[in-house]
């Protein structure tokens, strides 16, 4: 298959005293769309803002396309062409939609055009004069999406994208996520949403503790379905 | 009493005001980006004027070279102090960055008392804008008037800079989230030492529209950054616009005080601070968090 664009070895990742990564492995390859699952508090997001350089303190080894960035400062490892879509949005209230959406410098060609961007989300080109955090949580969440395919990024870390949000917008978000698919990128999903995982991911990994333990492939959810639900505790 | 009197204070009300404005201004931009209640601001308006009066004396650099070239060199050393001290403390209680600027302010006095006295030193006007107009209620000195028109300009054109540009949208949003500015690809930490360099840089100008007014010397900032700080107070740190505002009222309103009663006038800045923190501690264009 393709080569690996991102790899983790023995990650350890720090908030302040409390350790959080416990010796986190994983690996992704090119085009491949692959979930963090796990529940609640079991180091997900931890690990994507490991991933992105924001945490205060990380240890172990984070490859991206062949570079080493586990000493790396947070635009530098951006700059490789990775798109960030955080847990709480992070839209700005200081800007509007518009200056939202343009804020991230472009990181390579081949990013989404604005014509495109508002053919797929067409709230915000009606809403591109209002504050960011005017918008609902559903329009807010297809501003962090579409505030990234613009950059060109051909990697996205995705955190609990369909999180609160109704289910109409959801399967929006859905159509998003599959469109970025089809377009070749790599996706690293973080979701609770299981039946939405499942239907996109290619892999899922599961997390305990700060640590990956079980790897699952899309072929094999049917058979350990009953390891899954233990596993989400549901 | 004279209509002479009453223009004439309101005038130098006015000059304050705007004084007041452009200190606030970069102080507001330097709070917004770094965290920083910058005390040594006054420092940085006092070697405005210092290295206007220096240029001007070692090397004939007359003032409306002096205007650019100081605060540039002011932007500069700013720059330089932003990354070998401040940088230290953004993660240290706000306390720290009172406490580590006002030791700038301190050194940087001393230094130049050290170096120039403590002697007022003159400026001469530039002939360009000597002498003024009669407006027959008042006298208008050109000079003041120049002083009033081009630090409002300074302002409105850095309010511009902020709000419509491009390089006003980033370091508004590191303003608001560093972290995730910094994931977006963005080089926060470089906002930061040319956002302090333009904040400083702003006094150091402040400081070169002053130097004919008001004699130059070591000392003359130190006062100044007390009632800039009272300001920032009363304004409140939300908004550009508003800490321009409130500055070129309450320079009006000073001067206003040293006609109608000339023994309070050092102490209405800091009654008006207090009515605000009584009725609206966040100030009056400020946001609560």
């Amino acid at each position: 298959m393709t080569e690996s664009v991102l790899t983790i070895k023995d990650l350890h990742g720090y908030y302040g005293e409390s350790h959080v990564l416990h010796g986190v492995d994983l690996d992704v390859r090119r085009g491949e769309v692959v979930t963090i699952i796990g529940r609640n508090g079991a180091g997900k997001t931890t690990t994507l803002r490991a991933i992105m350089g924001m945490l205060e303190k990380r240890q172990g080894s984070i490859k991206i396309c062949g570079h080493e960035t586990i000493d790396w400062p947070s635009e530098r490892i951006a700059r490789l062409g990775i798109g960030y879509v955080p847990e709480e949005r992070g839209i700005y209230s200081s800007l509007d939609v518009m200056d939202n959406l343009m804020l991230p410098p472009k990181l390579a060609e081949g990013g989404m055009s604005l014509d495109a961007i508002w053919t797929l989300f067409p709230n915000l080109k009606e809403r591109r004069r209002s504050q960011g955090t005017r918008l609902s949580g559903g329009e807010q969440q297809m501003l962090a999406f579409a505030r990234v395919l613009r950059t060109g990024a051909a990697i996205f870390l995705l955190d609990e994208p369909t999180e609160g949000l109704a289910p109409v917008i959801i399967q929006q978000i859905g159509h998003a996520i599959e469109a970025m698919k089809a377009l070749g990128h790599t996706m690293i999903l973080v979701e609770q949403n299981f039946r939405f995982a499942s239907r996109i991911a290619d892999r899922h990994y599961v997390m305990e503790h700060g640590k990956i333990v079980d790897m699952i492939r899309r072929d094999e959810v049917q058979v350990r379905s009953d390891h899954i639900k233990s596993y989400l505790g549901v | 009493m004279s209509s002479q009197v009453i223009f004439g204070q309101l005038l130098v009300g006015l000059i304050n005001g705007s004084f007041y404005a452009m200190l606030s201004l970069g102080l507001a931009i330097i709070f917004g980006l770094l965290g920083i209640a910058n005390i040594a601001q006054g420092a940085f308006y006092m070697m405005g004027a210092f290295f206007a009066w220096l240029l001007l004396r070692e090397l004939g650099v007359t003032y409306f070279y002096a205007l650019i070239l100081s605060p540039l060199i002011v932007g500069l050393i700013g720059a330089v102090v932003e990354r070998l001290l401040l940088r230290r403390i953004y993660k240290l209680p706000h306390e720290y960055g009172l406490l580590l600027t006002f030791g700038i302010l301190m050194f940087t006095q001393g230094l130049f008392i050290y170096l120039f006295q403590t002697a007022g030193r003159p400026y001469a006007t530039p002939p360009e804008l000597a002498g003024g107009y009669n407006l027959g209620f008042m006298f208008l000195p050109k000079y003041r008037a120049w002083v009033v028109v081009a630090s409002l300009v300074t302002c409105l054109a850095s309010w511009y800079a902020l709000e419509k540009t491009s390089l006003g949208r980033t370091l508004r949003a590191a303003t608001e989230n560093p972290a995730l500015t910094r994931a977006f690809g963005i080089n926060v930490p470089s906002l930061m030492t040319f956002g302090f360099g333009a904040g400083v840089a702003l006094a150091g100008a402040a400081g070169v529209l002053a130097a004919p007014i008001y004699t130059v010397s070591p000392i003359m900032g130190a006062d100044l950054i007390i009632v800039v700080f009272a300001i920032i107070v009363i304004g409140g740190m939300g908004s550009i616009l508003g800490s321009i505002i409130t500055s070129v009222s309450l320079g009006l309103l000073e001067g206003l005080a040293k006609v109608v009663y000339p023994q309070g006038s050092n102490m209405v800045v800091f009654v008006v601070m207090i009515l605000v923190l009584l009725v609206r501690p966040a100030g009056l264009f400020g946001r609560e968090r």
